[in-house]
């Protein structure tokens, strides 16, 4: 059995992220690192490869940048890592996007199950995994907190998924696509041999045409990127002579506002 | 032509946001010169094509079908992708909750159309929907446009209003039978747990939010409890007995910085910030929290935001209207006082 994740480097989650004066998105120069998010997958990609006796993949489609993040993927314990590059169109737009993973993992064949992480904080979507699930014809199972089980010989899953309604349980035949939350394990850090092996592994580059996928036009532009501009609070620091007039103030302040 | 407005509904019900994507549909379909269809599927949903009218919508297309009696993204989305291939709305429009998101991923897939997700702001421009949308956890915004013909959006809960009810319009109403769809996609919904008095922090007016210092309670922990278990049975019992009293007098929802989650103070679901979720309510009263880059970035879109920290130096004092410097456990209780004899 295979199990496939997904994911990408993004900036440090600590880091200033600012638009400069050429209107390019910029962090200075911070580390970036594996998105937040897709710790989670990663481990329970590991995880359940393990407990399926499989193989594990994880795929980046896009620039260089992303080498950092299957780098740090392959120093947690998957055990192969590909990227997926075609210059000249926007990799970030989900149709492309997915076309691309859809031709990679067609091209892989075997695969039973893909993990995603809930989103990835760069792009700000989750919208990718669900794409990818249609082009595959394949069932979706988003926002999962809890794999309860996973049958490969069988082809079945069974997961809980987090909802603003509650949890809810929900099984699906495999091959599937799941994207997890956080809590749903322990992201490990990764040893001394993973970032040894990390350090020597070579990433094959697979194009479009090694995919043999038709690329659609993109379907979104991205126009600009600009700053939010800036939150203009005078911070009133209420002061009084005791907690009991401290508080009265703020409570009249907030009626004063209108927001009860 | 029409823009589509999918309204979610739950158990016959249409969920607090749904009707916001009437309003922001119907932006579009102002600027568009089209009119607004009212995209209801599910149990109870000619009775709910009935509410639509009162808001000013030209047309509801309904399936009350038993295979969509319940949402499932496999059926919802097949019916969806149906829809907009023999009617080519200009637009389809959804609240971006968990299942709005995946649902017009999925049928912007199906149709080969343009998604723009998890709007702010739009505007038309000569005919394009434009739209102004987060990126980087917040900390930059972009401008997307779609190209397709159908221009998938979904829109920020709290970000558009519901359109005011009253505008009574003829609304026409379509029954429509959904697409079978293949043996591989059919789920199985084996049970829903709602969870009791979790109020949904995406839709809360209010939030008041706790972080590390509710550890600092000087409530005394059981007698046998040592290290990191007293921590975190004082910070459970801030949360219970501090911070709920408030949100209770305020009717707000329970939120938490990551801090707290992960030191094990209170699960998951109530993390505010960039790996928890991104709220605007009209208050959002933070107690104990320093204001972590990550924090803010669930959180700065509030529309007045109230520190309450022992730290004069931390940072959530710099975005917050108002502070008050103190012990939050001296703080809150008072203020949970002052604010009843107020609100009563």
């Amino acid at each position: 059995m295979h199990v496939v994740t997904f994911t990408r480097s993004t900036p440090d989650t600590a880091a200033k992220v600012w638009v400069n004066d050429s209107g390019e998105v910029s962090w200075g120069d911070v580390a970036t690192v594996v998105n937040p998010w897709d710790e989670y997958s990663l481990e329970e990609t590991i995880v359940q490869a393990k407990s399926g006796g499989g193989a594990s993949t994880v795929i980046a489609v896009g620039s260089e940048l992303h080498n950092d993040a299957l780098k740090h993927s392959i120093a947690m314990g998957v055990s192969t890592a590909l990227r997926i590059d075609e210059a000249g169109i926007d990799m970030n737009d989900s149709l492309v996007w997915s076309a691309l993973a859809a031709g990679a993992i067609r091209k892989l064949g075997d695969v039973d199950l893909i993990i995603f992480g809930k989103e990835s904080i760069d792009v700000g979507t989750d919208q990718h995994s669900c794409q990818l699930a249609r082009r595959l014809g394949w069932p979706m199972l988003s926002y999962v907190s809890r794999i309860i089980t996973a049958d490969y010989a069988a082809g079945a899953v069974k997961v809980e998924k987090m909802l603003e309604q509650g949890k809810q349980i929900v099984s699906a035949k495999l091959p599937a696509v799941i994207s997890v939350m956080k809590g749903i394990n322990e992201p490990r850090y990764p040893n001394f041999l993973g970032i040894r092996k990390a350090a020597k592994a070579q990433i094959p580059v697979w194009s479009a045409a090694d995919l043999e996928v038709d690329l659609p036009a993109a379907a979104t532009t991205a126009l600009r990127y600009f700053n939010p501009p800036a939150r203009e609070v005078s911070t009133e620091i209420i002061d009084g002579a005791d907690v009991a007039a401290k508080t009265a103030a703020l409570a009249d302040r907030l009626l004063e506002e209108k927001v009860l | 032509m029409s823009v589509f407005a999918w309204i979610e509904t739950v158990d016959g019900a249409v969920v607090s946001s749904g009707w916001e994507a009437v309003g922001a549909a119907q932006l579009i379909a102002e600027a568009l010169g089209v009119d607004t269809a009212a995209i209801i599927f599910g149990a109870n949903s000619a009775a709910l094509a009935a509410a639509a009218e009162g808001f000013g919508v030209a047309r509801a297309i309904i399936c009350d079908a038993e295979a969509l009696s319940q949402y499932r993204l496999e059926t919802y989305a097949a019916l969806l992708s149906k829809l907009v291939d023999e009617r080519k709305p200009a637009a389809v429009v959804a609240v971006a909750t968990s299942q709005g998101r995946e649902l017009l991923a999925s049928a912007a897939a199906d149709t080969d159309s343009g998604l723009i997700s998890e709007l702010v702001d739009l505007r038309v421009d000569g005919g394009a929907i434009i739209g102004t949308r987060p990126a980087y956890a917040g900390k930059v915004l972009m401008e997307m446009k779609s190209n397709t013909p159908t221009a998938f959006v979904t829109v920020r809960g709290r970000a558009f209003p519901a359109p005011a009810s009253g505008a009574a319009a003829n609304t026409t109403v379509e029954s429509v039978a959904p697409p079978a769809i293949p043996a591989q996609l059919q789920t199985d919904v084996e049970d829903l747990a709602a969870e009791i008095g979790s109020a949904n922090l995406a839709d809360a007016a209010i939030i008041v939010s706790g972080g590390r210092g509710l550890a600092s309670n000087p409530a005394d922990a059981p007698a046998g409890l040592s290290g990191e278990a007293v921590s975190i049975w004082k910070a459970k019992d801030g949360f219970a007995n501090t911070l709920k009293p408030l949100a209770d007098v305020l009717g707000a929802a329970i939120g938490a910085s990551r801090a707290a989650v992960d030191a094990g103070y209170i699960p998951y679901e109530h993390q505010v910030g960039q790996t928890g979720k991104v709220v605007t309510p009209d208050l959002y009263i933070a107690c104990g929290i320093s204001g972590a880059i990550q924090h803010q970035a669930g959180m700065r879109g509030s529309k007045i935001i109230v520190a309450i920290n022992k730290d004069a130096d931390a940072p959530i004092f710099k975005l917050a209207r108002y502070g008050i410097v103190g012990d939050l456990y001296d703080i809150v209780p008072a203020l949970t006082l002052a604010l009843k004899k107020r609100l009563r």
